[in-house]
């Protein structure tokens, strides 16, 4: 690992202008932090460590609103007794991921900013990767294999799949980010933060330098307590989504007044099948509709040879999901 | 499915040769940054080794690490403690688990300037000082949950865990929240075994 200069700031204004400067990087719980820089991928010149800003650990599940502080870990939202009973679905995105080690020390921010697992943009052997080393080419595209990759929302310069969980519940539940930068604190869509990769991949996000995570917010509908997510891979834990779908499920007698979907392992960012939850709306929900929806959640995929079983995978995934979803609806 | 050609590598470099060469780099760049830090006397970059305090199975160790150095490279290189083992050093095997502050935690993925002030359990801290193992390694040997036993200091500070976060409710649950830790022997069975004796007997 290349050395690095190393500070530990005890308030957000201050990490925010440590943060800002050339070369430096934040790091909170550093699952992915140390492990990129160990294999080389990331070499900052300064690590910012705010894992000692405890205001940002705390999350309230309130009756409108739910909001969870960015250094909240993912084990112990994951176990709230509050969080569960309200937004199954959250809870469970954030279990079914990592192992409880990593669950015990990665943050929430964290989680929604870690990178992607393609295997060319981890290994430095390859010295192609438009999203480690801008201009220099994509070793997936060019021959590469691609049963990892993104079939929504990659580019020709990458294909990369955007690798979380969490970040499912939260884009097909319209959940909001709270940000504080050098410029001072913003609001910003979830959909809206991770950006497609485009002419430019090593651009991930809409976050400026030194701009720090602070919180998430999101307001609480009736679809979050009839929600799951169910997580499809290649072993039965501890493994990233070969295809994964968050789902919640408003019924209004047998009619589906609101659903939402949210899909993982298929995309090049968090991605919400708004053509699916459309075509579910007003409808029974029955093993027909819901493979219907599957379906459609998957009519306009970009398969790449190696990714083209992610389609009939993500689209039982989705069925799944919804049967589920309804399935735990109490007293029906 | 199409196979990576060759030429995607690059040109003469192969992993081996790009190992050692990668060695022998760091090895140079820490002689030229101890030599630097000496030459600044009094103005040490932040990136310079400095001195710590850790607390470890109960008591307070004094040692220096770079920013750089990883929690488990201080516990064994620097304090000797050797039980914990280093296996894929990516967080993903679990051999390097520790407790700190009674959490499990991977201690490769961990910094050791970020572990001050933490109350650190390794496995040399668990039997008591009468030397009584920890019932947890009591009822790993008498299941034989291990066979080569490289993984097994990581298993029981895991499995401890697992109990005290509530998560060892049934086997199934076991082998989920056990999932961080893996055994290349396959002793996975009677790890699970263990792990419901101790529960049973602290439940009893």
């Amino acid at each position: 690992m290349k050395n690095f200069t190393y500070s530990r700031p005890d308030a957000v204004g201050a990490a925010t202008e440590a943060a800002a400067a050339d070369g430096a990087t934040i790091i909170a719980g550093g699952t992915t932090m140390v492990d990129l820089m160990k294999i080389g991928v990331l070499e900052p010149d300064a690590l910012v460590d705010i894992s000692g800003l405890s205001d940002l650990e705390g999350f309230e599940v309130g009756s409108d609103r739910m909001r969870f502080g960015a250094l909240a870990k993912m084990s112990t939202v994951a176990d709230d007794q509050a969080v569960i009973d309200a937004f199954p679905a959250l809870s469970e995105s954030l279990w079914k991921a990592a192992s409880p080690q990593l669950r015990n020390v990665a943050t929430l921010g964290g989680n929604i900013l870690q990178r992607t697992r393609c295997p060319y943009f981890r290994d430095t052997a390859f010295a192609q990767c438009n999203k480690r080393a801008p201009g220099s080419g994509c070793a997936a595209l060019d021959g590469g294999h691609t049963n990892l990759h993104a079939i929504f929302g990659g580019s020709s310069s990458c294909v990369a799949m955007y690798p979380g969980d969490f970040a499912q519940a939260l884009v097909a539940f319209d959940a909001e980010v709270s940000t504080r930068g050098p410029g001072g604190t913003r609001t910003i869509p979830f959909a809206e933060l991770h950006v497609a990769p485009g002419d430019d991949p090593s651009v991930e996000t809409v976050l400026e330098p030194g701009e720090i995570v602070t919180g998430i917010t999101l307001p609480v509908i009736p679809a979050m307590a009839n929600s799951t997510y169910l997580k499809a891979r290649d072993r039965e834990s501890y493994a990233f989504a070969s295809a994964s779908a968050a789902v919640g499920l408003e019924m209004d007698g047998d009619t589906v007044r609101d659903v939402r979907i949210g899909l993982g392992g298929v995309a090049a960012t968090p991605h919400r099948a708004r053509a699916a939850e459309e075509s579910l709306r007003g409808q029974a929900l029955t093993e027909e509709t819901a493979r219907e929806a599957g379906r459609i959640a998957f009519e306009d995929a970009e398969p790449l040879d190696g990714s083209a079983y992610k389609i009939a995978l993500g689209a039982d995934v989705v069925a799944g999901a919804l049967l589920q979803a309804k399935s735990r609806m109490g007293g029906e | 499915m199409s196979k990576t050609p060759p030429d995607l590598r690059r040109p003469g470099v192969s992993r081996r040769g790009f190992l050692q060469g990668s060695s022998v780099v760091a090895g140079s760049l820490g002689i030229a940054a101890s030599a630097q830090a000496q030459a600044q006397g009094e103005t040490e970059p932040d990136s310079a080794a400095r001195t710590i305090r850790l607390n470890v199975n109960g008591t307070s160790r004094q040692l220096t690490v770079e920013p750089r150095t990883t929690l488990v490279e201080a516990l064994r290189d620097t304090l000797g403690l050797t039980g914990t083992k280093i296996g894929c050093n990516q967080g993903q095997c679990g051999a390097c688990t520790i407790l700190m502050d009674g959490i499990r935690v991977n201690s490769c993925l961990t910094l050791a300037v970020m572990a001050e002030g933490v109350e650190i359990v390794t496995v040399e801290g668990l039997a008591d000082p009468t030397g009584d193992l920890h019932p947890m390694q009591t009822a790993f040997s008498e299941n034989d949950a291990f066979q080569c036993g490289y993984c097994t200091p990581g298993q029981i500070l895991s499995a401890i865990a697992c109990i005290d976060e509530g998560h060892a409710g049934d086997a199934a649950e076991i082998r989920e929240y056990m999932s961080g830790n893996l055994c290349r022997c396959g002793a996975y069975p009677n790890i699970v075994a263990a792990i419901e004796q101790v529960r049973d007997s602290q439940q009893g």
